[in-house]
């Protein structure tokens, strides 16, 4: 640090301040030797002292900048008091780095250790040595083939025969990433021998302390290479480097076995939820008490809302329950608005008209959004005895995301008498708001972890592998086609028929128009072109069909996902469309 | 009624009327739920009554401190105005009318504070330039109409609660294109009417000047982000009928003003006359701010150190927004009132005092279970002792002569460090920073003058200069004049002693000069003599080393001041019942301003055990026990992939988990049922994962997903 400075001292027009009795010495006694030298030293100490941070300007604002240091203490400082925001620390170094390229069979590998991972009663014998606590998971890593704990299942035979090397360099690289993790490295230059050792007995508490305090030796040496900034520094680059190495060749390795070798390929909604309501949830008592912990803050929330500030739950876990038994404590004797933000058709539109037409009764419309938002804003602040609660349910879901939909949410929360609690789930979900809609917003963040299911919020049909079971399009085809005169359903099923034969033709571009009419009217359905239009518009209008000009043709197409819905009951379609088109030409008669 | 439908987001729920009559009030709120509800009507009406008065005195701050900007402003637009009068008819002023006065108002990067900015230069103008002010946001303006539709309802709107016209002209006009000429018709209308109408009332001319034809104010909030085309088309329009529609722009600038000539080319910037106007920088309106909220004994409410920090950091790292320090004031306002009993006493003196008699039995206990009482009676003698852990009354009387003491400790505070600051805030590198704000931190936080700083800043006022010196000395002695306490009278009267000495010295100090320089004398001597000379005065200095008087004095000075630190710039902590007016719970301050939602996530995936306190779930820095919720083993083993994940791998892995765990418990379930739950609880756990933005479904190849992540173990 000394040698450091003093060089940039060198290097460094400096201005320091000297007092006229130094001036005035330093002129008069030339060869002043050491009396003088020594006052110089002094004085150079105390400038070092200020100077102590080199880049330290006279500019107010570069000085607080580089206080950051100092900043990320204060904000850090408190970390391990505050159960709430867990082990920041190193979360985020992890959170934020970046990744390595990692061969495709990782994740299998991981898993059978995590399979291996001891549990609970293995551990209860030696849970007399926090030492030896530690220890075993690690130990039980070193995956050596004489493993006992062997997984039955035929499928995942093969993860099991992987090469211990290939793992050992996986468990070295994290250890490059923390400095914490130096256990981790220390098994490296270790022989099997101990690890075998210590497999075929466990239970001797003596044998495994003396491999903790062989790690312990082993890993010393080990942290003493890893600091200095140096070595940081050119990690940093690699891991520049290695980001770009993952992402500048386009291809993955990853296997290509595909879902439908495996019999359970897609479950549907239903059968998914059956399924799901036979697990037992692990943890429930745990999961209680923090959900009671949450309740106790009910008043508080209430107490803060009615002061002028908005809520924003985040954390892991559904947090709609949580907002339901809030609703049902404290909301109960007040207008409150409860909207389900993972609803797919929820839009800002219906947010609005639901305050304007069921809170405020109105029944006129508006002509724009804004309109519509100025003339609620009006109401509100005209009337200051009117108080309304708005609960909304994933703030962040993909409707309600936009910048637009946020920019009309915080004006409405940013009234005084609007109360708004909402919940976030998704993991960048912040970067919704810049500062004019968080200062609108005026949120109080709290954590609220509760590791319930999100299983409302997975619930409508768009989640991943689940089958799309096409219930709802069919329901709303079903309605349609009821509404229709005969001859009309039987252009539709002329149309979906043919469809449907050409289901396979690559070079299928829909149905032109003039061969369609021909068909029609040797069926008897229409007698003219234009009562064939018009029908077209209506099933135009109903989403029904689509039509694109090829060619100055007009060619007619069904839309994708009914076809894709009839198309996944193939067999089936027979069965239950042909079925209910039959019903439909039977009730013709009856009609 | 349930909150879940296939077909509806929505949900209004609307209680009884007759049970929506009686709302539940503010403060009953602030009792339930909670064990301690001591005073807790008190507390909520003392915390009420605070905030009002720092809300108002914020406001009154932010007034004063835009009053020089709005005037010149307003001075701006009035000569600017005039010159529309005058100059219409020689050939410069032809030229001069092509132009529009423009005030480009710079307002730095704190754009949520602008809002206040704008409301209150908007009731500025209103009263003293003209009716006619119309602000537009750049959100509302996408395109030509739509600025033309804005500006036309907003002044229509001006002018209706002017001269409260019918109303159904203005729905007329609403529906109508609105077009520039038409504006300018609309304004002959209006201010021919103004001209002519005998019946106007006089109040309204004078309040918005003397002028027959006052100007049009239109203020852009956030120049920035209107699009440049609208800007161009409109300023172009505008400059033409200027003529007849006298129209004044206000740019509102948050970043700096070369964007004007970004957003505009030359042919258009030419046509606008511009002015600058900066606006108070947001640092030291900080500083205002804090000068008269904490570093006062007019409220009694104080912020640890810590709590201090974390506000300005996140006022100086984060937005820059004294909205936002507000917010944080008052949120840790409403927290120490709703979680110290004792803040019942955090009120002026002699309401606090008056409060301590009607202190109920649980308070007392609570007042002998503080920390910093406990200090405090430790160090009585041992009666004394008895008698307080015992005795009501004696606790009462005693904690009133503290509070006290409280209070006079704060006065002769604020005062010594105003003092400090003045010295070591004009010092070369600022050692002790160069905002009081700073200086007040490291107070709060320690005794200053075991700290490096203040050491060095001490020996750099050992080299002051004399006039330096009194001039610090002299704004000392302003700060204590200031003040009426008479606490600390006597150091009043020491610096002026100080400063009577220092003149003193000036008058010897020329009578030395002089007798000096004839002691001396200017004699011709050769090269030999003057070495020796200069030796021999070498000597005289090196054996004499007396310091010159100004030297002396000097040091006393500096010993003065450093004594007044020590005596006066403890840290509260050291003073008993501190805890009363204190805020000092940073953590939830931080929590609930500057939450780390991501982090959050983390490491409820990660490390389950903080959350679920089950000891099945210890484990390992890294690691992560096969029993743990579903979607932290999904989320762990996807960790392991890089950018694309098979799902059938994923599957089997997390399948290998699960059974693994599942082993222990009883098989009673079939294996192929069991089996058909694993790949279901896997199917959550991975569309939660989605839900939460980990992995979103790709096309890139069959069955996969896209992490969306980096970084893993």
């Amino acid at each position: 640090m000394m040698s450091t400075l003093e060089l940039k001292e060198d290097k460094m027009l400096e201005v320091q301040f000297v007092g006229d009795d130094d001036v005035l010495n330093h002129i008069l006694d030339r060869e002043g030797g050491a009396k003088l030298k020594k006052e110089r030293a002094q004085l150079l100490v105390n400038t070092k002292k200020i100077i102590k941070k080199p880049e330290y300007d006279l500019d107010e604002d570069d000085r607080e900048v580089l206080k950051d240091q100092n900043y990320v203490e204060v904000l850090g400082r408190d970390i391990q008091e505050s159960l709430k925001n867990g082990s920041a620390a190193d979360g985020g170094n992890k959170v934020y780095s970046f990744q390595n390229r990692k061969p495709s069979e990782k994740m299998s590998k991981l898993a059978s250790e995590l399979a291996k991972t001891p549990r609970k009663n293995v551990s209860v014998n030696l849970k007399n040595d926090p030492e030896i606590m530690i220890n075993i998971p690690q130990c039980s890593k070193r995956q050596s083939p004489s493993d006992k704990v062997q997984v039955k299942n035929n499928d995942k035979s093969e993860f099991l025969s992987t090469a211990p090397s290939g793992l050992r360099k996986r468990l070295i690289v994290p250890g490059s990433h923390s400095d914490s993790e130096s256990e981790y490295s220390a098994s490296n230059s270790e022989d099997e021998g101990v690890a075998q050792e210590y497999e075929e007995d466990t239970n001797e508490a003596t044998l495994s302390q003396k491999i903790a305090s062989q790690n312990r030796v082993v890993s010393a040496p080990v942290c003493k290479e890893t600091p200095s900034k140096k070595m940081k520094r050119d990690k940093t680059s690699d891991l520049v480097e290695e980001y770009f190495e993952a992402h500048s060749s386009s291809k993955v390795l990853t296997s290509d076995r595909t879902l439908q070798k495996l019999k359970r390929a897609k479950l549907d909604q239903q059968t998914l939820h059956n399924l799901l309501s036979k697990v037992s949830p692990s943890f429930s008592a745990e999961l209680k008490q923090l959900n009671q912990q949450y309740e106790q803050l009910f008043h508080k929330w209430m107490l803060q809302l009615r002061l002028g500030f908005n809520i924003v739950l985040f954390g892991l876990g559904s947090k709609r329950d949580l907002l339901e038994r809030f609703r049902s404590a404290v909301l109960q004797d007040s207008i409150h608005v409860v909207i389900n933000g993972f609803f797919p058709g929820i839009s800002v539109k219906s947010i609005l008209n639901s305050i304007t037409e069921e809170v405020l009764d109105h029944m006129g419309t508006f002509r724009s959004l804004l309109d519509q938002l100025d003339w609620i804003v009006n109401k509100f602040k005209e009337d200051s005895s009117l108080e309304l609660f708005l609960l909304i349910h994933n703030l962040d879901s993909q409707m309600l995301r936009g910048d637009k939909s946020q920019q009309i949410i915080g004006q409405l929360s940013s009234l005084r008498n609007i109360c708004l609690i909402a919940s976030i789930d998704h993991l960048n979900a912040p970067l919704m708001w810049d500062h004019a809609k968080q200062s609108l917003y005026n949120w109080l963040w709290y954590e609220t972890t509760t590791y319930s299911p999100y299983t409302e919020e997975t619930s409508y049909e768009n989640s991943l592998l689940v089958k799309q079971s096409g219930s709802l399009p069919l329901s709303s085809l079903t309605h349609v086609l009821r509404s229709l005169t005969p001859n009309a359903r039987g252009i539709f099923r002329l149309l979906i028929k043919y469809q449907l034969d050409n289901q396979d033709n690559p070079s299928y571009i829909g149905l032109s128009f003039q061969d369609f009419y021909q068909q029609c009217r040797e069926a008897f359905l229409v007698n003219s072109d234009l009562t064939l239009r018009a029908q077209l518009t209506e099933f135009r209008d109903h989403k029904l069909i689509r039509t694109k000009k090829v060619r100055l043709l007009l060619q007619i197409i069904c839309q994708d996902y009914l076809t894709s819905c009839l198309l996944q009951d193939k067999y089936t379609f027979g069965s239950t469309v042909g079925n209910k088109w039959r019903f439909y030409d039977g009730s013709q008669g009856s009609i | 009624m349930a909150t879940s439908s296939v077909s509806k987001g929505c949900f209004v729920f609307k209680p009884n009327f007759k049970k929506r009559k009686i709302s539940v009030p503010v403060e009953d709120y602030f009792n339930k739920g909670k064990n301690e509800s001591e005073d807790s009507k008190l507390r909520f009406e003392t915390y009420q009554s605070i905030w009002q008065q720092m809300k108002s005195e914020t406001e009154q701050l932010q007034e004063e401190l835009n009053k020089n900007l709005f005037n010149s402003l307003i001075e701006f637009l009035q000569k600017s105005y005039s010159g529309f009068q005058k100059n219409s008819r020689d050939w410069g002023g032809q030229i001069k009318l092509r132009e529009i006065p423009t005030a480009a108002l710079i307002l730095g990067v704190n754009v949520t504070d602008h809002d206040l900015t704008f409301r209150s230069l908007t009731e500025a103008l209103h009263n003293n330039v003209t009716p006619y002010v119309v602000s537009l946001q750049a959100k509302d303006c996408p395109d030509m109409k739509h600025f033309l539709q804005k500006l036309v309802s907003q002044l229509m709107n001006c002018c209706v609660d002017e001269e409260s016209k019918e109303e159904s002209i203005l729905v007329a006009q609403k529906k109508t294109f609105c077009s520039m000429d038409s504006l300018s018709s609309w304004y002959m209308s209006v201010t021919h009417i103004n001209k002519t109408d005998p019946k106007m009332p006089r109040k309204k001319r004078t309040s918005s000047g003397q002028w027959q034809s006052p100007p049009v104010v239109l203020i852009l909030k956030d120049l920035e982000s209107f699009t440049t085309k609208v800007l161009q088309d409109f300023i172009i329009i505008s400059s033409q009928h200027l003529h007849e529609f006298p129209l004044i722009l206000i740019f509102g600038i948050a970043t700096s003003p070369i964007i004007i000539h970004r957003l505009l080319p030359h042919a258009v910037s030419s046509l606008l006359c511009i002015e600058l106007f900066q606006s108070l920088s947001c640092k030291e309106h900080l500083t205002t701010v804090l000068d008269k909220l904490l570093l006062t004994t007019h409220f009694p409410f104080k912020l640890s150190e810590k709590v201090l920090q974390i506000l300005t950091n996140i006022f100086l790292y984060h937005d820059f927004s004294i909205q936002n320090f507000i917010k944080g004031l008052q949120l840790s306002l409403l927290e120490h009132f709703y979680s110290q009993p004792l803040s019942v006493l955090c009120c002026n003196l002699p309401e606090a005092k008056r409060r301590i008699n009607f202190l109920s039995e649980n308070q007392c206990e609570n007042i002998r279970r503080l920390p910093s009482f406990r200090r405090y009676v430790e160090k009585q003698a041992s009666e004394k002792q008895i008698a307080l852990l015992t005795n009501e009354r004696f606790l009462k009387e005693e904690v009133q002569s503290l509070l006290e003491n409280l209070h006079v400790y704060h006065t002769d505070y604020f005062l010594v460090l105003r003092c400090l600051h003045q010295f070591t805030s004009s010092l070369p590198k600022y050692p002790l920073g160069r905002q009081i704000r700073e200086l007040y931190c490291t107070c709060l936080e320690k005794n200053i003058w075991d700290s490096e700083e203040y050491e060095s800043a001490l020996q750099l006022l050992r080299m002051l200069a004399k006039d330096e010196l009194m001039t610090i000395l002299q704004k000392c002695l302003k700060v204590f004049k200031t003040s009426s306490e008479e606490q600390l009278g006597s150091t009043a009267k020491r610096i002026e002693e100080f400063l009577a000495q220092f003149q003193s010295l000036d008058a010897e100090a020329k009578e030395e000069d002089t007798s000096g320089l004839q002691s001396k004398g200017l004699q011709k001597t050769d090269l030999y003599h003057l070495q020796k000379s200069l030796l021999e005065m070498k000597e005289l200095r090196r054996t004499s080393k007396k310091q010159t008087r100004f030297e002396v004095l000097r040091e006393k000075v500096v010993n003065f001041i450093d004594s007044l630190v020590r005596e006066y710039l403890l840290p509260p902590e050291t003073q008993p019942l501190h805890e009363a007016v204190y805020f000092s719970a940073a953590h939830t301050l931080r929590e609930h301003l500057n939450a780390a939602p991501r982090i959050a996530l983390h490491t409820a995936l990660n490390n389950p055990y903080h959350y679920l306190k089950n000891e099945a779930l210890k484990s390992e820095e890294g690691c992560i026990p096969n029993v743990a919720p579903d979607i932290c083993i999904a989320y762990k083993l996807h960790l392991e992939c890089s950018r694309l994940i098979n799902l059938v791998d994923w599957s089997e892995a997390f399948a290998t988990v699960v059974t693994a765990a599942e082993k222990m418990d009883a098989n009673s379930v079939t294996s192929e049922e069991r089996n058909e739950i694993i790949h279901a609880r896997f199917i959550r756990a991975v569309s939660e994962l989605e839900l939460l933005g980990f992995i979103k479904p790709t096309k890139q190849k069959t069955d996969h997903v896209a992490r969306l992540t980096w970084g893993g173990c």
